[in-house]
């Protein structure tokens, strides 16, 4: 029993000192395995007389169960060293950037026109589109402008040999959806049109948005509460606006919307921003819809306007130079 | 159209001052563009005239003039301008006048000679840019007369944008007639009369074009005094509109155009052979116009003519040959109507653009040529003398547009306007705009004045009683009941937008229960202040989450024993725990585990670690353009070495780190998994892109490559180098970092590029070693690194 003793005092110490999982694990095998010590001395109880024999082997037992007791606590904290070592050796610098392709943004264009569609859909609005390679019915003539009108004049268009046109307003989707709709009708129509003009405040293509309204009690003072509303929405401000008599061929009566504006040396004026009016009998019979019956309002919008103003871009030119460090500010 | 204030106020004179005017204007639908000064702001500038002029001894172009005041004696002046010689009345600034520029005249010596004022062209005033020579006032031009009184300077030209439709407005009575109706007020209306013939002479019109002229007047003045001028208000009147003075039957035709809206034309009876003939022109001929410029003609071109030639193009431009010139004693007057779809276009076509085409292509009122035709004879013979012949008129009645009548019902007024106008208040305003008017017992018959070629359908008539009332006075309406445009703030980021965003950069959306078990929470330490439910369905669903981690870390497990070998997904949810009260907030948690890229070809196969998760978080902090940073913290379910505490904007908002391989070890993840978890409310708030100008100056981008202490992160290095380089900077990033061999243990080698530029300058060389010698002295000082290649 003395041997016994001296053996686990031993096997405790060497336990203690084992300084990795692989030395505690050659300590196991050298007092717990097959040839171990401990083992050795299990496989002597068989000299040992019946009486004696029973009593060493729950000794014996006692000793094999602290051992492996010790051996497990050790291997736990061995483990742990292990762990400790490893996550440190592991440790990072967590401020250095992060790997990934960053997230870019959509054109300052397309970002007014979302916001402007948003606002109107949430209205009900549905969106409409057309082509812009149009003809001159669409663009001209169902929307009341008739041949060598003057009012023609006001827009440089652009023509092909065969008679087409780029359209130059969003006005001649009024008439496509009329076409395919009946009343009521409540759209929107975003894109893009042209027109044979280029300096500093003309760019030959720009974007539009086109409402139109068709229904038994549509008015002049409901379109003047829609763009009230639409355009403190859109700005987020309670701006004051204006409506002013002005002339389009496809309304009556025709109104030209300001908006106060703060200008860059503090003071106030009027901008104009976007052009409205009672759609015309002649367009609504255009589009198939009976003007003693419905009444409808339109209103046509310069997206860039919008997007300058909110933004704060002086040259329009800039929306289609394409310059990153232009686009990349409208994150 | 630009317009005298003073003229339209002889017309209609409401007492409101003239930006109140030009604000009723604009919102009558008469955009004014500007009012401006009629001249520009000088004083002391009198009537002057030369009574004696001598060449400058010294200098050749100089002359030195004797000139009348009107004080006793003459005053000394040195004067350049070619037109200057005795007799001439012009204008004189006085020694103290000021002129426009706050230019003031000084008593002077021009080489060596004594000038005592000086002579002014129309430029130095500010009346128009002609800086021909001194001005020439008419003889009768009463010396010594302040030259702002006697031009009646003190008004303001008005310039009005017109809009197609109104052509009405092209002169002084369309323009009164809507300021009259506006304010309630009578219009004044000049006095004229028909003005007898005294002879018998006359030209005769054949209209062989019926329906593109169906209306043509004429008129013989014999024996014009042709040495008249004319008079300074009519020229300062016609200055005004942008009309240049030339000859007193033109300044008179000019006149009635602007003040009635009536072109007319002034032939020399001497060119005209024979009778007048108005008729289309015939392919192919061709016609000098008054400038000289020869024009090939078509059908589509009405002409007049005489028995041999082409006298005009019908309200476009007149002959060369035929016009009234300083020589022409006789006259023939024209006041016609065209019809506009005839004159349409050939102004364009011509590329000449001229008034009267430009009011006969949008319409003139077919009734009113014999009315300008006597105010015509009236000024003419007031200014020339004459003796005048009878009118001639040549008419197609069938072929002139008749006045429309136009029934408005109030029903209808109300179904578009939306809201209900005062019956008499629709009654005088249709009035009030000369319509001739018939009330009925809920309708208006009209007659439209024949001036308005807008006027045809009931619409336009309730345009013109929304015009008058005012737009603004208008109410505002919804346009569904109670329904309204909702707000949409353009600054705040949606969670929608978020979510987008993570899927495109690979992760999925998660939903996992609320409620997890209590093991899972205490495995992760986050058991404290978890609220329990009373009744859960098993253990597993007993406690409401206090972080969406433990639950994401199942389905990660879930994944990966389902053959997936890489997994990237986020939740965005609540999370719950007991404070005095039950908290709950939102959370994004973005967890991964795996390779980098799917497998192909061209792609590494190397596996996610800590800046690929990083690097997609960045991504939603860029969205709210608030400065971001990451410090190391210790989170005891992160792995100590790989986790950071994230700030935005100063606030901390969530953790960023490999999951303790311990813990992914205890659920049974054998690799290792990043997460982050954030307040998702504290990524939504952005700002709106405010656009700064593009510099066109070059970027630099300078290198410094550094060896640091591992416990000097690269944060601090940044802040420091923002610090120093502050708007210079544009760019900063990372390009290499190295620990190991060569390099002492315990530090590691950096190297970071710098890229600086300036919005106004290009970066010169000295500048930016400058710069850089005090940001790398800075890191050495501040943060003791060792600079290499140093």
């Amino acid at each position: 029993m003395e041997n016994l003793n001296q053996i686990i005092a031993q096997g405790k110490k060497e336990i203690e000192a084992a300084t990795d999982i692989r030395v505690l694990e050659e300590i196991r095998v050298a007092y717990l395995g097959k040839k171990g010590t401990i083992t050795a001395q299990l496989k002597l109880l068989g000299t040992l007389p019946g009486d004696q024999r029973r009593e060493a082997g729950v000794e014996i037992n006692k000793a094999k169960g602290q051992l492996q007791q010790q051996i497990q606590a050790r291997r736990k904290v061995l483990q742990q060293l292990e762990m400790d070592k490893k996550l440190e050796a592991e440790s990072i610098d967590v401020t250095l950037p992060g790997r990934s392709i960053a997230s870019a943004n959509l054109h300052p264009v397309t970002r007014t026109m979302n916001r402007i569609v948003e606002l109107f859909t949430g209205l009900g609005f549905e969106v409409k589109t057309g082509p812009e390679i149009e003809d001159d019915y669409h663009n001209f003539e169902a929307l009341n402008f008739p041949a060598h009108h003057p009012a023609r004049t006001m827009h440089d268009t652009f023509w092909f040999d065969d008679g087409h046109l780029l359209r130059t307003h969003t006005s001649p989707v009024q008439i496509r959806a009329m076409k395919h709709m009946s009343p009521p009708i409540k759209i929107i129509a975003p894109g893009r049109v042209y027109r044979s003009d280029s300096d500093q405040t003309h760019t030959p293509m720009f974007h539009q948005v086109e409402g139109l309204v068709v229904g038994e009690t549509i008015t002049f003072a409901s379109l003047k509460g829609v763009l009230n509303q639409f355009v403190n929405a859109f700005f987020e401000k309670d701006l004051k606006i204006r409506l002013r008599p002005s002339y389009f061929p496809f309304t009556e009566p025709s109104a030209e919307v300001d908006v106060e504006w703060q200008k860059d040396d503090g003071s106030t004026g009027w901008l104009e921003v976007l052009g409205c009016g009672m759609v015309h009998p002649n367009v609504l019979r255009a589009g198939g819809i009976d003007p003693e019956k419905y009444t409808g309002f339109a209103f046509g919008l310069g997206v860039e306007r919008f997007a300058m103003l909110r933004y704060g871009v002086k040259d329009l030119r800039q929306f289609f130079e394409n310059d990153l460090a232009f686009l990349k500010q409208f994150k | 159209m630009k317009i005298s204030e003073n003229w339209l106020r002889e017309w209609v004179n409401p007492k409101i001052t003239t930006d109140e005017l030009v604000e009723q204007l604009t919102m009558l639908g008469l955009e004014v563009d500007a009012a401006l000064a009629a001249a520009g702001d000088f004083t002391n500038v009198v009537v002057a005239e030369i009574i004696s002029i001598e060449k400058h001894p010294d200098a050749d172009k100089l002359n030195i003039c004797q000139v009348d005041v009107g004080t006793s004696e003459n005053l000394q002046i040195v004067c350049g301008a070619p037109n200057a010689r005795k007799g001439l009345k012009s204008a004189l600034a006085m020694i103290g006048a000021v002129l426009p520029g706050n230019f003031k005249i000084k008593k002077s010596k021009l080489r060596g000679q004594e000038s005592n004022g000086m002579l002014c062209s129309n430029v130095e005033l500010g009346l128009s840019d002609d800086h021909s020579g001194i001005l020439e006032l008419p003889n009768d031009a009463p010396v010594g007369t302040d030259i702002r009184e006697y031009f009646g300077l003190n008004d303001a030209i008005i310039d009005i944008d017109l809009t197609p439709n109104r052509a009405d407005c092209f002169c002084v009575k369309g323009i009164a007639i809507d300021v009259a109706c506006l304010n309630e007020m009578p219009l004044t209306m000049p006095i004229i009369e028909p003005v007898d013939a005294t002879i018998d002479d006359k030209i005769e019109v054949k209209l062989t074009a019926e329906h593109q002229s169906p209306r043509y007047l004429c008129r013989v003045i014999n024996n014009i005094d042709n040495t008249k001028q004319t008079p300074i208000w009519m020229q300062e009147k016609l200055r005004r509109s942008g009309i240049r003075a030339i000859h007193p039957v033109v300044d008179v035709t000019n006149y009635v155009m602007l003040e009635l809206g009536q072109p007319m034309h002034g032939f020399d009876k001497a060119s005209i052979d024979g009778a007048i003939e108005v008729k289309m022109a015939n392919k192919g001929d061709k016609f000098t116009i008054l400038d000289g410029k020869e024009v090939v003609l078509d059908e589509s071109y009405l002409m007049i003519a005489d028995n041999q030639n082409y006298l005009a193009i019908a309200g476009v431009m007149g002959g060369l040959n035929s016009g009234c010139n300083q020589g022409t004693k006789d006259i023939v007057l024209e006041s016609a109507y065209f019809n506009p779809a005839t004159i349409m276009g050939k102004s364009r076509d011509l590329g000449i653009f001229t008034e009267s085409a430009l009011r006969f292509e949008r319409g003139v009122d077919a009734y009113l040529q014999e009315q300008a035709m006597h105010r015509a004879t009236q000024l003419i013979l007031a200014i020339c003398g004459g003796e005048v012949g009878p009118v001639i008129e040549a008419k197609a009645e069938d072929c002139i547009p008749q006045a429309k009548t136009i029934t408005l019902t109030a029903d209808k007024l109300k179904r578009v306007l939306g809201f209900t106008v005062d019956k008499q208040q629709v009654t005088r305003i249709l009035e009030g705009l000369n319509m001739q008017v018939e009330e009925g017992e809920d309708s208006w018959k009209v007659i439209a004045p024949t001036s308005r070629f807008d006027m045809d359908i009931e619409e336009d008539l309730i345009e013109e009683v929304v015009r008058l009332i005012g737009y603004d006075k208008m109410p505002s309406q919804n346009l569904f009941g109670d329904s309204v445009i909702m707000q949409l703030p353009e600054a705040i980021i949606s969670t929608n937008y978020i979510k987008n965003q993570l899927t495109t950069l690979g992760y999925t959306e998660a939903i996992n229960y609320s409620f997890v078990s209590r093991k899972q929470l205490e495995t992760l330490n986050a058991a404290e202040g978890s609220i329990a439910l009373k009744n859960p369905l098993t253990e597993e669903f007993a406690i409401m989450r206090t972080s969406l981690l433990p639950g994401m870390l199942e389905t990660v497990k879930y994944n990966l024993r389902r053959q997936n070998e890489s997994v990237k997904l986020f939740e965005s949810g609540h999370v719950f725990h007991k404070d005095e009260c039950i908290v709950e907030d939102e959370k994004l948690i973005g967890i991964c585990t795996g390779k980098r890229h799917l497998e192909h070809w061209s792609m590494s196969k190397e596996n996610i670690d800590f800046f690929d998760i990083k690097g997609d978080l960045e991504n939603l902090l860029a969205n709210t353009k608030a400065s971001y940073y990451f410090v190391k913290s210790s989170l005891d379910y992160l792995h100590p070495g790989q986790q950071a505490e994230i700030k935005l904007g100063g606030n901390s908002i969530g953790w960023i780190g490999q999951v303790h391989p311990q813990i992914c070890h205890k659920i049974g993840i054998k690799k290792p998994v990043y997460a982050f978890e954030l307040f998702i409310n504290n990524i939504k708030q952005s700002t709106l892109p405010s656009f700064k100008e593009i510099s066109k100056f070059p970027s630099v981008r300078r290198d410094i490559a550094m060896i640091a202490n591992n416990d000097i992160s690269y944060q601090e290095i940044k802040t420091l180098v923002v610090k120093e380089t502050g708007d210079l900077l544009k760019n900063i990033f990372v390009f290499d970092e190295y620990q190991g061999e060569n390099i002492r243990v315990g530090n590691r080698s950096l190297a970071i590029g710098i890229v600086l530029q300036q919005n106004n300058s290009t970066f010169e060389d000295k500048e930016v070693d400058k710069l850089m010698a005090k940001v790398v002295s800075s890191l050495k000082v501040n943060l003791g690194v060792e600079i290499r290649g140093q």
